[in-house]
C-alpha cells in the first residue's frame, strides 16, 4: 500500500500505544509497535461485527436444523436437514429466487444502461450541468418506502398520475390494475427501483469516465474515429471497471431486495422476493426454522453470486489486490 | 473483494480533482460547445423522470376527499389538513422520536469506531489487511434477512427485542463497514507531511491520528456522517423484523403501516403528506452537500 512514503516519519515511532518503550529488533521493532496500534484501532469494529454479524449467522444455521415454533411456546427438536428439504422441494422458495433475479437482472440492466448514458450527460460541459446533477441526486435522499408510496399512488387506478393520464390520453394502460396483476406489478417494482437508484450508478460511472484521459480520445480522433466509434472502442473498455464496480453493488443490493415489494404488493401477484419469503415465514407464519433454513438460503444466494462476480472480474481484481499490497 | 477498494481509490481522486484539466480536450472532440437538441431531450427527459414523482407526492399530500379520489393533476383545493392530521397523530410523533434516535446514536458510535479502523487501514502497517478488508466489504454484501432471521430470536431471549437499542445493534453492523470505507479513502487523501512533521516531533501513530489527522478530516467526516444517516434513516428490513410495537418502531415502518389499517380507508393523502414530511430534510441535506454526497459516494462505492 502507500505505507512506503510513511518510512522517513516513522523512525521515531518507537513507542507503543502508551508511550511504552518496544523492543527493536532490526527494523521490525517499528513495524511492530505499529501493527500493533492499527490492530488495537481495528479491532472493537472487527470485534463488533464479527459478533453482530457472524454470530447470528451461526444461530440460523442452528435454528435452520430445528422444527422450532413460537405458536407452541418454543418447542425445539431437531430434525437435521428437513427445513431445507421442505424449502427446496415447495414452489415458494423457487417462485421467489427466480422473482427475485428476474427483479435484479431487469433493473440492474436498466440502471447500467441509463446510468451509463446519465454519466454520459453529467461528463458533458453544459450551461444547467450542475444543476442536473442536483436533481438527479435528489430520489436518493428518498426513503425507499416513501418512494414505494409516491409509485404506488402514481400507478393507482383512476387516480393516479400515470392510469390518469394514460386514460385521459386514451392510450392503452389507463384502465389497468397496475399492481394486482404479475407483469405489471413487477414493472411499477423495476421502475421504482430504477428512480431511486440509478443515480448510484451514474456517479460510480462517472468516476470512471473522468478518469479516461484526454489523450486517449485524441488518439482515436486522429485515427478519424466517429464519436459513435470513440464511444463503443475506447470508452466502453475503459469504463469496465467502472460499470463491473457498478454491477456488483446493485446486483448485491438487488438480490436483497424487501421494502419495495413489502410496500408496493406485499408480495402478491408473485412478486415475493427471497427476503420476503424469509420474514413472512418467520414473523407472519411463525415458522421461526423454515424461515431461518430460507434466510441461510438467500445469504448462500446472494454470496455465491458474488463469487460468480469475483472471478468474472477476476482480472481486475487481482491487478487492484496488487496496488492494494 | 478487495478490488473494489483499489478501484475506488483509482477514481475518486479524479472525481475530486483530476477532472476539469482533463475535459477540455475532450469537449473539443465532441465539439459540444453547445448542446445537440436531441441531447437537450435527454437532459429534460431525466429531470422529469427525477422530479415527477416528488411533483406527485407533494400534489397527493395536499388533497382530500373528492379531490384524492378523482386524482387531480392539479390540488383544486389545496389543504394542510392532512400535515395537521400527522402531526397529530402520536404514533407518528414517536416513530419520528425513534428515528432520530436511532440514526443519531448508530452514527455517532459508527464514526467513532470507523474513523480508528479507517485509519489503521488506510495509514498504517498491518497485518493480513487485504483480508481485514475483504471481511469488512463482505458484510455489506450479507442480506439483512440472514442476520435479522436469528435476531428476532435471540433478541426475544434476552429481551432485547422491540428495543431501541434491539435495532440499533444490528444497524450499526451494516453502517461500519460504509463508515470504515467512506473514511479510509478520505484518510488516504491527507497529506502525509503533515503526519511525518507530528512524527517528527515524537508523536505516536495515535497521537498523529488524533491531532493531525482527524481535525483535517472534518469534511470527509461529515460527508461519511451524511451517507451513514441517510442509509440508517433508510433501513427497513431489520426495523421491520425487530419491531412490533409503536414505541420502537421507526418512521419508514410507521408509514408502512399506516397503509395497512384498512383496504376500503386508505389514508392516502396523510401518508403522503407524512412521507413529504420525512423526505423534506434529507432533500434539503442533499441540495446543501450534494458535492460531498458525491464525493463521498464514488469515494466509498458503498450503496448507502
Amino acid at each position: 500500500m502507500a505505507l512506503k512514503s510513511l518510512s522517513p516519519g516513522r523512525g521515531v515511532n518507537s513507542h507503543g500505544l502508551n508511550g511504552r518503550e518496544v523492543k527493536s529488533r532490526g527494523g521490525n521493532g517499528r513495524d511492530r509497535a505499529e501493527r500493533r496500534v492499527a490492530f488495537r484501532m481495528t479491532a472493537p469494529s472487527l470485534v463488533l461485527m464479527a459478533l453482530v454479524a457472524a454470530v447470528p449467522i451461526g444461530y440460523a444455521l442452528w435454528l435452520s436444523l430445528n422444527q422450532y415454533s413460537v405458536r407452541t411456546a418454543g418447542l425445539s427438536r431437531f430434525v437435521g436437514l428437513e427445513n431445507y428439504i421442505t424449502a427446496l422441494s415447495g414452489p415458494h422458495w423457487w417462485a421467489a429466487f427466480g422473482q427475485t433475479f428476474l427483479f435484479a437482472g431487469l433493473s440492474v440492466s436498466l440502471e447500467l444502461v441509463l446510468g451509463t448514458a446519465m454519466a454520459l450527460l453529467l461528463n458533458l460541459a453544459f450551461k444547467g450541468r450542475a444543476l442536473l446533477r442536483t436533481v438527479v441526486l435528489l430520489p436518493y435522499a428518498v426513503v425507499t418506502v416513501v418512494s414505494a408510496i409516491t409509485w404506488e399512488t402514481m400507478f393507482a387506478p383512476n387516480l393516479g398520475l400515470v392510469t390518469n393520464v394514460l386514460s385521459t390520453l386514451g392510450l392503452p394502460g389507463g384502465d389497468v390494475v397496475w399492481l394486482g396483476e404479475h407483469g405489471y406489478a413487477m414493472a411499477v417494482i423495476v421502475l421504482a427501483d430504477v428512480w431511486k437508484t440509478t443515480p448510484f450508478a451514474a456517479l460510480i460511472i462517472l468516476a470512471g469516465l473522468q478518469v479516461i484521459s484526454a489523450e486517449t480520445y485524441e488518439a482515436a480522433e486522429l485515427d478519424g474515429a466517429s464519436k459513435w466509434q470513440a464511444f463503443v472502442n475506447v470508452t466502453l473498455p475503459l469504463l469496465r471497471p467502472a460499470i463491473v464496480l457498478a454491477a456488483i453493488f446493485r446486483t448485491m443490493d438487488a438480490l436483497r431486495v424487501f421494502d419495495l415489494p413489502f410496500v408496493l404488493t406485499r408480495g402478491a401477484n408473485g412478486t415475493e422476493s427471497m427476503s420476503m419469503l424469509a420474514y413472512t415465514q418467520l414473523r407472519e407464519n411463525r415458522l421461526v426454522g423454515e424461515g431461518s433454513a430460507l434466510s441461510i438460503l438467500t445469504f448462500l444466494t446472494v454470496m455465491a453470486v458474488s463469487v460468480v462476480y469475483i472471478r468474472f472480474a477476476g482480472g481486475n481484481i487481482r491487478e487492484v489486490a496488487k496496488e492494494e499490497q | 473483494m478487495s478490488t473494489l477498494t483499489a478501484q475506488r481509490t483509482t477514481a475518486a481522486p479524479a472525481a475530486r480533482g483530476g477532472a476539469p484539466k482533463r475535459r477540455s480536450p475532450r469537449r473539443r472532440l465532441r465539439g459540444e460547445a453547445k448542446l445537440h437538441p436531441v441531447v437537450w431531450v435527454f437532459v429534460f427527459a431525466v429531470m422529469g423522470f427525477s422530479l415527477i414523482p416528488f411533483y406527485w407526492l407533494v400534489n397527493t399530500s395536499l388533497k382530500q376527499g373528492v379531490s384524492l379520489s378523482k386524482g387531480e393533476l392539479f390540488p383544486s383545493q389545496p389543504t394542510f389538513e392532512n400535515y395537521l392530521a400527522v402531526f397529530q397523530n402520536p404514533e407518528f410523533l414517536l416513530a419520528l422520536r425513534n428515528s432520530v434516535i436511532i440514526a443519531v446514536v448508530t452514527t455517532t458510535v459508527a464514526l467513532v469506531f470507523a474513523s480508528f479502523a479507517a485509519y489503521a487501514l488506510a495509514r498504517l502497517k498491518m497485518r493480513r489487511k487485504a483480508m481485514i478488508l475483504t471481511l469488512i466489504l463482505s458484510v455489506t454484501t450479507f442480506p439483512a434477512i440472514a442476520i435479522a432471521a436469528p435476531m428476532f430470536s435471540i433478541w426475544r431471549e434476552i429481551g432485547l427485542y422491540d428495543t431501541l437499542l434491539g435495532l440499533i445493534i444490528p444497524k450499526l453492523t451494516f453502517a461500519l463497514p460504509l463508515a470504515i470505507y467512506t473514511l479510509t479513502s478520505f484518510f488516504k487523501e491527507i497529506p502525509r507531511e503533515l503526519e511525518e512533521s507530528a512524527y517528527m516531533d515524537g508523536a505516536t501513530p495515535f497521537m498523529a491520528f488524533r491531532k493531525v489527522i482527524l481535525p483535517l478530516a472534518v469534511p470527509g467526516l461529515a460527508t461519511t456522517a451524511i451517507l451513514v444517516f441517510i442509509s440508517v434513516w433508510n433501513e427497513f428490513l431489520l426495523a421491520v423484523t425487530l419491531t412490533t410495537s409503536p414505541e420502537a418502531r421507526p418512521v419508514p415502518v410507521a408509514i408502512a403501516f399506516f397503509s395497512g389499517t384498512s383496504e376500503f380507508d386508505q389514508p392516502l393523502g396523510t401518508i403522503s403528506a407524512a412521507s413529504v414530511i420525512i423526505t423534506v430534510p434529507l432533500v434539503i441535506l442533499v441540495l446543501l452537500c450534494q458535492k460531498r454526497i458525491v464525493s463521498g459516494m464514488t469515494a466509498g462505492a458503498v450503496k448507502g
